[in-house]
């Protein structure tokens, strides 16, 4: 379970805040969108669950343990993912780096890498150099090197930026499949609404900067996802118009969306039909 | 490197050697000051063969790769620790700056003093020279080490002396052998101008202020400047090299930005 109450992050020292007491509660082994305009603090949020920065205020913990460095078992793919990968190493290497740290044989990290490669299919690439790729293809690998360590908690940084319109839907069904099969906790920053809905068990959406919880709502869909059927079903179109207009910055629209039980921090949502606080 | 300009480089020097030949042939320049480019090549092709330029040839190199060796032992640790203890860098900056321009041929005299042996004199000569180009690459290096990598490695639990063992040292490393190449050429003027400053017993420096003894043989003076040329060149390109084949990550990288 990852908590996180009034979270607040500042860089440098002109006191501008970018999070500004940002609650968020995180079952394991749940799947979460988060969304929100450009700039507004998505991946300072990452970067503060990940243990990469320390925020200036609030409370993080894992497992009500405090967050103070990496937690164990973390693996996150970063928005930059080209800056992420290592320029002096195979491609099978970058992804099989990490693996040093499961205590592998080099052959089992091998392994362990080609076949991850063959999962966001690139089964070829791996001996080739990242630079050697194209962008989506080096965000394939550094979604690779993150599946392959087999996190127990899974920041993605949206994921899915650089590839086309066919290999992102395959690349979500990998993650959902992941998801279940792996039983990890997983928040996956991204701009597309519908992908937002369509792969969460919950949209978190977030305000303009700094940033706070607008609203957080639960995806009330079947837990098997299909392109095509789901995104047909009408709770998601009504799900997807919802989270549009949150997005935007409008109100939620009163008994919009199935509501479920919801954790703490729901609903920093100003304005007329937001819905109060449980 | 292309044959293209491979040709064009050759078909350069062939050029500039017949002009040589020519200026000092039709006598437009006293052939005793400037002697014809054929006679300063035999010349030098003889030395290859002498056993005694060998021998000086040997004690260049010699110095000149023990302070180079010396100077990298120290300066590229030595950069790491500044580079990437943020605190210390910056205290030690100003000392760098201020040590950095102080030619080492100034230091002859308490080099002759500090040293009684010519080869242990040129070494540390050589050593003070390099270790400033090699101790700034391996410091700014380190300090720009992309903070994504880091993290990136960082994020699946390793430390950070696995971070700057298995991310910041290897992308530095371009830098660093960069920092060495300008190190060799510089350590090169250096060993030869503290033989010709200093004296010594062997030495290309020290045979060429021979060929200056009674008459002055401008020919021979020549023929040893050749030989010292060509060990530059030569040192050059086989760090160029390294930096080409090891390296080949980083030049695809900024050819690709390019
Ligand atoms: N290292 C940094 N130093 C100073 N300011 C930063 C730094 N990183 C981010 N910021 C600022 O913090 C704010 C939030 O940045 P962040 O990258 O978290 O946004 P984001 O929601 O991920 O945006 P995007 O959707 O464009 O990726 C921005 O205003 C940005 O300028
Ligand atoms: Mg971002």
């Amino acid at each position: 379970m990852l908590q996180i109450t009034g979270l607040t992050h500042s860089y440098g020292g002109d006191g501008l805040k970018v999070l500004d007491g940002l609650d968020l509660t995180v079952p394991d082994g749940q799947l979460v969108s988060i969304v929100g305009p450009s700039g507004c603090g998505k991946s300072t949020l990452l970067r503060c669950i990940a243990g990469l920065i320390q925020p200036t205020g609030g409370r993080l913990t894992l497992d009500g343990r405090p967050i103070n460095g990496v937690p164990d078992d973390l693996a996150v793919v970063f928005q930059d993912y080209s800056r992420s990968l290592f320029p002096w190493l195979s491609v099978r290497d970058n992804v099989a780096l990490p693996l040093r740290r499961r205590g592998k044989s080099r052959s089992e990290r091998r392994a362990a890498a080609e076949e991850a490669l063959e999962s966001v299919g690139l089964h070829d690439a791996g001996r080739k150099y990242p630079w050697q790729l194209s962008g989506g293809m080096q965000q394939r690998v550094s979604i690779a090197r993150a599946l392959a360590y087999r996190p127990s908690l899974l920041l993605m940084d949206e994921p899915f930026g650089s590839v086309d319109a066919q290999t992102r839907e395959d690349l979500e069904d990998l993650v959902l499949q992941v998801h279940r099969t792996e039983k990890m906790t997983i928040l996956l920053v991204t701009h597309d609404i519908d992908e937002s809905v369509y792969v969460g068990d919950r949209v978190v959406v977030l305000n303009r900067s700094p940033a706070r919880v607008h609203a957080d709502l639960p995806v009330g869909l079947p837990s098997v996802r299909d392109q095509i059927d789901t995104r047909g079903l009408p709770e998601f179109v009504q799900l997807r118009a919802e989270v549009g207009r949150l997005v935007r910055g409008g109100a939620r629209v009163p008994g919009a969306a199935p509501v479920g039980a919801q954790p703490a921090g729901v609903a920093e949502a100003k304005g007329a039909g937001a819905k109060p606080a449980p | 490197m292309s044959f293209r300009r491979i040709v064009f480089g050759a078909a350069g020097v062939a050029g500039a050697v017949a002009l040589l030949e020519v200026v000092s042939r039709t006598g437009l320049v006293d052939a005793s000051a400037l002697p014809p480019a054929t006679t300063v090549l035999g010349e030098a092709a003889k030395l290859a063969v002498d056993g005694k330029f060998l021998a000086d040839v040997a004690a260049t190199l010699q110095a000149w790769f023990g302070g180079l060796a010396l100077a990298v032992l120290v300066a590229v640790p030595l950069g790491v620790l500044l580079g990437s203890v943020p605190l210390l860098g910056t205290a030690a900056r100003a000392l760098v700056e201020l040590m950095r321009p102080i030619p080492s041929v100034a230091l002859i005299p308490l080099a002759i003093i500090l040293f009684a042996d010519p080869t242990q004199m040129k070494m540390s000569l050589i050593f003070y020279a390099c270790l400033w180009p090699i101790l700034i690459n391996t410091l700014y290096a380190l300090r720009d080490v992309d903070p994504v990598a880091k993290d990136s490695l960082r994020s699946f639990g390793f430390g950070t002396p696995s971070v700057l063992w298995r991310v910041s040292l290897p992308s530095a490393a371009p830098f660093i052998t960069t920092g060495v190449r300008i190190a060799a050429s510089v350590a090169l003027i250096v060993v030869v101008s503290t033989e010709l400053l200093a004296g010594g017993i062997n030495g290309v420096g020290i045979y060429l202020s021979s060929t200056q003894a009674g008459g002055g043989r401008t020919d021979l003076l020549l023929a040893g400047a050749v030989w010292a040329g060509v060990l530059g060149l030569l040192a050059n390109l086989a760090l160029l090299g390294l930096e080409r084949v090891a390296f080949r990550w980083h030049s695809a990288k900024v050819e690709a930005i390019a």
